[in-house]
């Protein structure tokens, strides 16, 4: 009875609790709504469409996830380097060779900050590129199919956070490390770290025409820490700037011991007078492994080739390439203005905002105006950089974007807001609450040189209240702004799948018109398809079996299979005949170790399965493609390994 | 009530194990709808429609963008043997020219359709099959399958064409 009490007690007190958070958060809302017509502006009627695309990290999905602005409706989940059984990226063979790595295969990763191929400082929607932080790689996806198409491991890095930007013409994407590691990597005590471990830069270049990747140079620079990085615009193209932390160079208790210094770095890296340099001849060819994962459209197949060699540079070789600007309290965020003038640090434990100018960084490079010089490196003054500090009142400001109308938008993350404040005159204009504890900005293209400014979005790190609880694990907030008007307007509120870092945006027109509907039938190149469904065949290899299957709703070409064994391994090459938009057919097998397939229409995918007993088997189309797909299906007869049964196929004899 | 439910449960489990068999090769087992011999009477059925695949709708163009065709007296043999190869690739996991198959049979389809009304079902089956009577009928008739859209140009529509008119 007692027990009973004080459960129904507690119980109450739960619920006075939740009734009084509900309450405030019902406040809020209502204070939104009679503000303005909030719903109007995020509503995108049934069967209209979105005005711009998001594409967010997937942070610990280790995908990339699409969605509509702004609607916040998600469109897809582009696997990039993690497997995904719903479509069998990673378990088909076509496209496990995309997870290969120098460590062996890996299904996983952490996507962090996607960036959409650029002309002219512009975005031009060939491809989005983004970094795997963890077994350092950068993925580059088509933006007319959607899918991965090229996955490059980078070599003696560590952490990849300061990654992927592009440069003005997509000449580069940019990979940095985020831990300064021994190179080559060698055992030796961790004590040393300080001097002896380096943070490797990374240039890889872009193929104009294809968009394939390949590590041009690294720079192996001081042993610090680099975060995060942005390409010059404009006026400052040909220049790269990474913020730094951990300059005191700890190898334990970062937290206390990386956060000493009064200033850090922001490392200026003259890239073009680099590539002359290597293009002359210039660094040091250095054993490494590597891969470079490369799927090919026509053949719906992924290669996956170890290269042995990456060329580094040592700083000190080019004198005048690199410049250490000052730049107080750990700076994390590291963004340039669309001008190219303004290059922001935003000191991860300071309140202000640190603003850099360009001309004046030039003007005291060509003066000489050092202040000394971290190993060889030459610091520049502080004074003769700053163009200005944000004094903004708000805590732990994180990273910036723009909105092409003169002002920029920093996010706070200890004190959870958006700040809006104005290039030149760096008075604040407007803060708004995030919920909660914000990390990245994306206004869709507000990192190049001609933004979009109509909406910004805030991806949030904690969600707690925002939507109804389901349990301790829950998807990432995000707020988007509406950032037409003076004052910003929060106008809607929505979960994020894994989490989201970063993001990147563009026009829908931009990517709509040219989205691939279907693979063509008469263009796959692919070994194992099924042209015409008289191809359709078993054949055995050895213990290998392949059948060259075909599908067409709602049937299976040939769909009895008879004369596979115990013992065997069986490659099912599956091609979708259809030629129409947004018909796939699935696959899957009984018992079989590996997720589904997701034929698109044109297609060819293989999926492998062991069988392990004697028995008929049933496999079955997953993709609902008709009335009559619950009568796609066909069976497997695997008879004892010693068997004579003779390979036999059929349909509907 | 569970009472029920759980005989109920009983009563199909033995369903299911009885259906299982013990023999690989018995017969159909489920019959179903059939009357008692002594009631057969020898009497026709009392429908008297033709089924959709039978019918001739020479006059009947289809609904979609082929309004019009007209053919010439001799055939084309270099446009139905590419009509030939499209029909391979395309139209194969559902149409044979020897049998009824998933669909229809093509051969002598000319003889029952009109030109346009076949390129009209080749270019968009699924308009098709909204607004066109016959092609309503034909995808009842054929349990259905609706016929996909294999996105083929006008050209290669009238080259398969050009390939029925060999059967």
């Amino acid at each position: 009875m007692k027990k009973y009490k004080f459960q129904l007690l507690s119980l109450f007190s739960t619920l006075m609790l939740l009734t009084s958070c509900g309450n405030n958060n019902g406040q809020n809302k209502s204070n939104g709504a009679l503000n303005s017509n909030a719903a109007e502006k995020v509503y995108v009627a049934p069967g209209e469409h979105d005005e711009f695309y998001a594409f967010m990290s997937g942070g610990y999905s280790g995908n990339l996830t699409v969605y509509g602005l702004p609607s916040g409706r998600m469109f897809k989940e582009i696997p990039v380097f993690s497997q995904f059984p719903t479509s069998g990226y990673g378990y088909s063979e076509e496209t496990k060779p995309m997870l290969e790595t120098s460590h062996g295969f890996i299904p996983w990763d952490d996507s962090h900050h996607p960036d959409i191929s650029q002309t002219n400082g512009e975005l031009d929607g060939r491809w989005i590129f983004i970094n795997g932080n963890n077994t350092p790689r950068i993925a580059r996806i088509s933006l007319t199919s959607f899918e991965t198409e090229e996955i490059i491991e980078v070599p003696n890095s560590a952490g990849n956070h300061s990654s992927s930007f592009v440069t003005d013409n997509t000449e580069y994407v940019v990979a940095g490390t985020r831990f300064s590691v021994p190179i080559p990597q060698r055992d030796m005590p961790i004590s040393e770290y300080k001097g002896n471990f380096k943070g490797a830069l990374s240039f890889i270049s872009v193929d104009p025409e294809h968009g394939h990747m390949d590590i041009k140079f690294q720079i192996l620079m001081p042993g610090f820490n680099y975060d995060l990085s942005h390409p010059g615009r404009g006026k400052s193209h040909g220049w790269f700037f990474f913020t730094t932390y951990n300059t005191e160079e700890a190898n334990s208790l970062l937290e206390v011991n990386a956060s000493q210094n009064d200033k850090d770095f922001i490392a200026a890296i003259n890239w073009k007078k680099i590539e002359d340099y290597v293009n002359n001849g210039g660094g040091t060819k250095m054993p490494a492994k590597y891969a470079h994962n490369l799927y090919d459209e026509a053949t719906h197949t992924a290669t996956s080739t170890i290269k042995k060699e990456v060329l580094t540079v040592n700083p000190l070789d080019i004198p005048g390439a690199i410049y250490f600007l000052p730049t107080p309290k750990s700076p994390h965020g590291c963004d340039v203005d669309p001008s190219g003038q303004y290059i922001i640090g935003n000191g991860k434990l300071s309140a202000d905002l640190t603003v850099h100018s360009f001309d004046k960084m030039i003007a005291a490079i060509e003066s000489k105006k050092f202040d000394g010089e971290a190993y060889g490196i030459p610091i520049l003054k502080f004074e003769d950089v700053l163009a200005g500090t944000v004094k903004s009142g708000g805590l732990g400001p994180l990273h910036t974007e723009f909105d092409g109308k003169g002002n920029a938008y920093t996010t706070f993350f200890i004190s959870s807001e958006v700040v809006k404040w104005k290039l030149d005159t760096w008075e604040v204009i407007d803060r708004k609450p995030t919920y909660y504890s914000v990390g990245h900005i994306m206004i869709p293209g507000g990192n190049s040189r001609k933004p979009f400014g109509k909406y910004a979005i805030a991806m949030n790190k904690i969600t707690k209240d925002r939507y109804l609880p389901v349990g301790p694990e829950m998807e990432h907030s995000a707020q988007i702004y509406d950032i037409s008007g003076e004052k910003m307007e929060l106008i809607y509120d929505f979960p994020t799948h894994g989490e989201p870092h970063y993001a990147a945006g563009c026009p829908a027109e931009l990517l709509a018109p040219k989205a691939k509907k279907i693979y063509r039938l008469d263009e796959n190149k692919h070994p194992y398809a099924v042209k015409s469904p008289d191809e359709a065949k078993v054949v055995r290899d050895g213990k290998e079996v392949h059948i060259y299957m075909s599908t067409i709703r709602s049937h299976f070409t040939p769909d009895n299979i008879e004369g596979v064994k115990v013992g065997d391994k069986v490659y099912f090459h599956i091609t979708n005949h259809e030629q129409d938009f947004d018909v796939p057919h699935g696959f899957a097998m009984i018992g079989q170790n590996s997720s589904e397939l997701l034929v698109m229409p044109g297609q060819t995918k293989t999926s492998v399965w062991e069988p392990k007993q004697e028995g008929v088997w049933p496999f079955y189309c997953t993709d609902f493609c008709s009335a009559l797909h619950q009568e796609m299906q066909g069976y497997v007869r695997v008879s004892p390994a010693n068997s004579n049964v003779e390979l036999s196929w059929s349909l509907g004899d | 009530m569970t009472k029920t439910i759980k005989l109920l449960c009983v009563l199909t489990l033995g369903l299911l194990i009885s259906c299982g068999g013990k023999e690989e090769k018995q017969k159909e087992k489920i019959k179903i709808g059939q009357k008692p011999k002594t009631e057969i009477k020898k009497e026709e059925p009392v429908s008297t429609e033709i089924p959709a695949s039978k019918r001739i709708t020479l006059d009947n163009k289809g609904v979609g963008k082929i309004k019009s065709i007209t053919l010439d007296p001799t055939i084309d043999n270099a446009m139905a043997e590419r009509g030939a190869a499209l029909f391979k690739t395309n139209c194969t996991a559902c149409h044979k020219t020897n049998k009824r198959f998933i669909g229809p049979n093509p051969t002598g389809i000319l003889e029952r359709r009109s030109p346009e009304w076949v390129m009209n079902m080749i270019l968009d089956p699924k308009l098709m099959t909204e607004e066109d009577q016959c092609a309503k009928d034909l995808l009842v008739e054929f349990n259905g399958a609706a016929m996909a859209n294999q996105n083929l140009t006008e050209v290669q529509a009238r080259e398969i064409l050009e390939f029925f008119r060999t059967l």
